[in-house]
């Protein structure tokens, strides 16, 4: 059995991209995902699997360069945080529209702007929403444990192949900067040229003589056609709305009331419960996994009985959206949030949980 | 068992890295841990903090409000944590440059002479250990051995020569206790 490891949620994501057989790295550091490039400046995989780590001179080259190895098939990622990823925004709608697979790593720190260097989730309109321009969604993932910063680059990279489509982890500067046990994967080799043009028939690695032309591009200037690719790519995310929607539920089954929370947030709320369970409060979680594709329909059959749904996430009320959408408002949805990098404690959500829905009153 | 820390002083007194050895020999005894630090520009000159919980089971929330035990290395720590000290439970607090006192009756409160040890080995960076020593002597959450397997698993080979230091630092720390 592979050994256990004390690690941050950072170092744990580098280790994963190095044992996936990621070809490239190309990123721009910021705080609080800075050990991602400095853990793989120690792993200095280049000199055992050949993979590329590169800083670049800013967040633009980065995910071209990513847009640019995703084009040929290569495993390739970048990492950043809030306002690095806005200046990605770009690059990430050109991979959207060009179907090339690529990880985008955002460590959500506090904004808007250059904002706070602590935990937030406010980029969560901008993962599953868009962020970009066009009509594209990214897979989103929300790590909230150590294992899961490392589980879920692998599962980030598998999906973004499988559907030729962009993959982002969104994890937050609490679960980017603490330390938990985890358990790595065994190592793979990186793919061989034979193999990468084996599993992307698409890719622009040279033809050789022996196939047509592959062109890559976001760029169609005859609109039927644009509307042919458009509806291509709904086709894609409607198979992934079908296939991906992950999810954990803890407690949902006969609980009073439900949380909805997702990453660091989503570890605060189970300890709500267990506090609130001691005072006979029944709380059930409902964590989305991945906050594109949302598990409307899921939620939905959680909040059927309950009293009330609370949605805590560290931003203003943004997937409480969501969470009204999914129950078509026949639940009382209440929202808790903390902004600019300041993350509440239990008590302080098992207080405003009860206020809100006035439980002891 | 289940033990939620936090460790509190001055960046540079070795309060991060007190912590990762603490959850490193939890790991050693296959617990449950996490560590999460405050990061960020409070670790240069300004104030430091750690919680690290130790647990048997699956860990909820790696932030909190209250704590079993603190252990606070200076009078701004002092003043955040004592109130933030679970009834009952342990504060520990290095007398250096501490002008206010606690004042609670409610939790067990010692008081350490780390910083003056310290001085007295002439070595400043074992000023963690031995207050990592008094922390174990007050509360045996993790065994002295596998501190020293942490440490040996933790250091690079050529800093292991400094594990017995190590080692005399941690039970200087532990003599100070009823001291």
């Amino acid at each position: 059995m592979e050994e256990v490891r004390l690690m941050k949620g950072n170092e744990a994501l580098a280790h994963a991209a190095v044992r996936y057989g990621a070809d490239g790295y190309f990123g721009y550091p910021i705080t609080p995902q800075s050990e991602v490039l400095e853990e793989l400046e120690q792993l200095r995989p280049w000199e055992t699997t050949g993979m590329v780590v590169l800083q670049a001179e800013s967040e633009l080259a980065a995910i071209n360069m990513v847009y640019a190895g995703a084009a040929c098939g290569k495993v390739v990622f970048t990492s950043s945080s809030s306002p690095g990823i806005s200046l990605m925004q770009e690059g990430i709608s050109y991979i959207a529209a060009s179907e090339v697979p690529a990880l985008i790593v955002n460590v959500m720190r506090g904004g808007p702007g250059l904002g706070t260097i602590h935990p937030s989730q406010a980029d969560y309109f901008q993962a599953v929403k868009g962020g970009g321009h066009g009509d594209y969604h990214l897979i989103v993932l929300a790590p909230s444990s150590v294992q899961e910063m490392c589980d879920f680059v692998w599962l980030g990279w598998d999906l973004a192949f499988k559907y030729r489509t962009g993959a982002m982890l969104l994890a937050d500067g609490l679960v980017g900067q603490m330390m938990e046990k985890v358990v790595l994967p065994e190592p793979r080799q990186r793919r061989t040229e034979e193999q990468v043009r084996q599993q992307c028939p698409w890719a622009i690695n040279g033809r050789k003589g022996m196939r047509p032309r592959n062109v890559i591009t976001s760029l169609e200037l005859v609109d039927e056609i644009m509307e042919q690719n458009n509806l291509r790519f709904q086709r894609t995310y409607r198979e992934i709305e079908k296939n991906e929607v992950r999810y954990e539920a803890i407690n949902t089954k006969g609980c009073d009331y439900l949380f909805v929370a997702f990453g660091s947030m989503a570890r605060i709320c189970q300890k709500v419960m267990e506090v609130a369970a001691e005072e006979g409060i029944k709380i059930g979680l409902l964590r989305p996994i991945t906050l594109w594709p949302f598990p409307s329909k899921q939620i939905k059959e959680a909040a059927a009985g309950v009293k009330g749904i609370m949605v805590v996430e560290l931003s203003a009320g943004q997937m409480v959206e969501d969470v009204r959408l999914a129950v078509e408002c026949r639940v009382d949805v209440k929202h808790y949030g903390r902004l600019g990098g300041i993350v509440p404690t239990p008590e302080e959500v098992l207080d405003e949980l009860k206020k809100q829905f006035a439980i002891g009153k | 068992m289940k033990e939620e820390i936090v460790i509190a002083g001055f960046g540079g007194q070795g309060v991060l890295s007190m912590g990762k050895i603490l959850a490193y020999s939890g790991l050693m005894e296959d617990k449950e841990v996490t560590w999460m630090p405050s990061y960020g520009p409070e670790q240069r000159g300004g104030t430091a903090n750690v919680t690290v919980i130790l647990s048997d089971k699956r860990i909820s929330s790696p932030v909190l409000n209250s704590y079993d035990t603190a252990v606070v290395l200076n009078q701004q720590s002092l003043d955040k944590f004592e109130s933030k000290v679970k009834p009952g439970g342990v504060l520990i607090y290095d007398n250096y440059g501490i002008h206010t006192p606690p004042t609670r009756t409610d939790i067990e409160v010692y008081k350490i002479e780390a910083m003056e040890a310290t001085f007295e080995l002439k070595n400043a960076k074992a000023f963690n250990m031995i207050v990592l020593g008094a922390l174990l002597k007050v509360k045996p959450i993790v065994s002295v051995e596998s501190v020293l397997k942490a440490l040996k698993k933790t250091l690079p080979e050529r800093h292991h020569h400094l594990i017995p230091m190590n080692e005399e630092a941690l039970k200087i720390g532990m003599g100070l206790i009823g001291k």
